[in-house]
């Protein structure tokens, strides 16, 4: 009768992988995000070009399609046998990135233009004058939207478990086709998505706190 | 008009004949707008060379084309007989050894005094810390900021931030220092305190090109005065010549306006 108690073993793993594949995926959309955003204001030509291209096709292609594309063609054409995980971890990190880059990008546009120009002027790298001098002073701009596009990225992840990866909404469907409730399986599994969801809310908070701080 | 009186080093730069900066030729468009117009400028070793004229002129423009701030449409600019590099790690090189002094001072607001005149010698130079910070410290004092180490660049006056600025620029041992209106965006009662800074550095024997407005300080610390107006150089100059007897009835004009009042 009580789905949680029952299928407590089952629920665990579920929120663990929607944990996991949030996280890993946060992970690869902010280095990838870091550095398309790098490539967008980077003063060599191709890489703009490129940097353009990444944010525009990711970011106004639905979620879904390049889930498909991940699950039946890249298996087919370029890795035979990958595992389910890897190929959600990269469409919704590669689908977030594009959010992440677009982000950093407002953030590093709030960073006065003479910041960068001191940084080159003492000789400073494009690479350096990023590093140390303009996306410091990002941060405090690009962590409020950033919580935003993580929240975001935890919801979207339930897609994954349409294809075939273990997690909170995959769980759903297998206790539905048990004959549970679905009323009662969908309270537990809301209750999932706002524990993870909250979490991000909070160390988010804790960041925009810490920054402030520091200035 | 600030007065900051100085003997200049009679014979020097005069006597001095090794070129380090020589622009040839320089044009430059910013779209419809010619802002650079043939532009032929040679600066010696040690030379401390005044560029003066109207707002527009394209003085700053000028100035920032000596580090590749601003990309120039055509001609050369050599800098200690190497032609200036494009985009990428050798221009970052070349820019090290040419000090930036800019009008907004744009000291880098997320590091402390100390930290802002460290980094380019740890990041660029590879230099050690421990080096780092006690040159850097030498140079803080010299130019009169040592107690304000540990403070962050908002923490200080407009004039405190320029010195700062100048420690940093001086602290990559730059061959030439370019000085972009130094003054222009200070209170009245600090701008002296920064052309004391400058008239020192050009007493000790710095190669400077400075855009200012500050006749005061043309007057007593430039060997050279090069007078600008709409992309061109109209008139180059001692600075006795220059305002005693310009030639050109631009420059008496331009004198006429800012001197009688």
């Amino acid at each position: 009768m009580n789905v949680l108690l029952d299928n407590l073993a089952l629920f665990r793993e579920g929120f663990l992988g929607t944990l996991w594949l949030t996280i890993v995926s946060a992970l690869l959309a902010v280095v990838l995000g870091l550095v398309i955003a790098g490539f967008r204001v980077s003063p060599v030509p191709p890489l703009r070009i490129f940097g353009t291209l990444w944010v525009n096709v990711l970011r106004n292609t639905p979620l879904t399609l390049l889930f498909l594309v991940a699950f039946f063609v890249v298996p087919k054409v370029l890795f035979p046998g990958i595992n389910s995980f890897v190929l959600a971890v990269c469409a919704c990190g590669f689908y977030t990135s594009s959010f992440v880059a677009e982000a950093v990008r407002s953030g590093i546009n709030t960073v006065p233009m003479g910041q960068a120009e001191a940084a080159r002027a003492i000789g400073m790298t494009f690479t350096q004058t990023m590093r140390i001098v303009v996306l410091p002073q990002a941060t405090r701009t690009v962590v409020p939207p950033l919580s935003s596009i993580f929240i975001a990225l935890t919801k979207n992840t339930a897609i994954a478990g349409a294809f075939d990866n273990v997690d909170l909404f995959n769980v759903s469907k297998t206790l539905s086709n048990d004959g549970y409730d679905i009323a009662v399986i969908f309270i537990w599994i809301t209750l999932g998505y706002l524990v993870i969801t909250y979490a991000i809310n909070g160390l988010f908070r804790l960041l925009e706190n810490r920054l402030e701080v520091a200035r | 008009m600030s007065e900051v009186s100085v003997t200049k080093d009679a014979g020097g730069p005069e006597s001095a004949t090794d070129k380090l900066v020589v622009l040839d030729n320089i044009n430059k468009h910013f779209g419809a707008l010619h802002v650079l117009q043939d532009i032929d400028l040679t600066i010696a070793r040690g030379e401390v060379v005044v560029v003066i004229g109207p707002s527009g002129s394209g003085k700053s423009t000028l100035c920032r084309t000596i580090n590749r701030l601003e990309t120039v449409d055509s001609g050369s600019i050599t800098i200690d007989g190497r032609p200036l590099p494009a985009e990428g790690k050798e221009l970052a090189k070349h820019r090290a050894d040419v000090g930036m002094v800019f009008q907004s001072f744009n000291l880098f607001a997320h590091k402390t005094v100390l930290e802002n005149v460290t980094l380019g010698q740890i990041k660029v130079r590879k230099a050690d810390k421990q080096a780092a910070e006690e040159k850097a410290r030498a140079l803080l004092d010299r130019v009169g900021v040592g107690n304000q180490a540990d403070k962050y660049p908002a923490q200080l006056s407009g004039g405190q931030q320029q010195r700062v600025a100048i420690a940093r620029a001086l602290a990559m041992d730059p061959k030439v220092m370019l000085f972009d209106e130094p003054t222009s965006a200070l209170d009245p009662e600090m701008i002296n305190e920064v052309l004391e800074v400058m008239q020192q550095l050009a007493r000790d024997g710095m190669t400077m090109v400075v855009v200012t407005h500050e006749m005061g300080f043309a007057r007593s610390a430039a060997n050279r005065v090069v007078f600008m107006a709409d992309g061109r150089i109209v008139e180059e100059a001692t600075p006795e010549q220059f305002f005693s007897n310009p030639r050109s009835d631009r420059a008496k004009d331009f004198l006429s306006k800012i001197l009688h009042h």
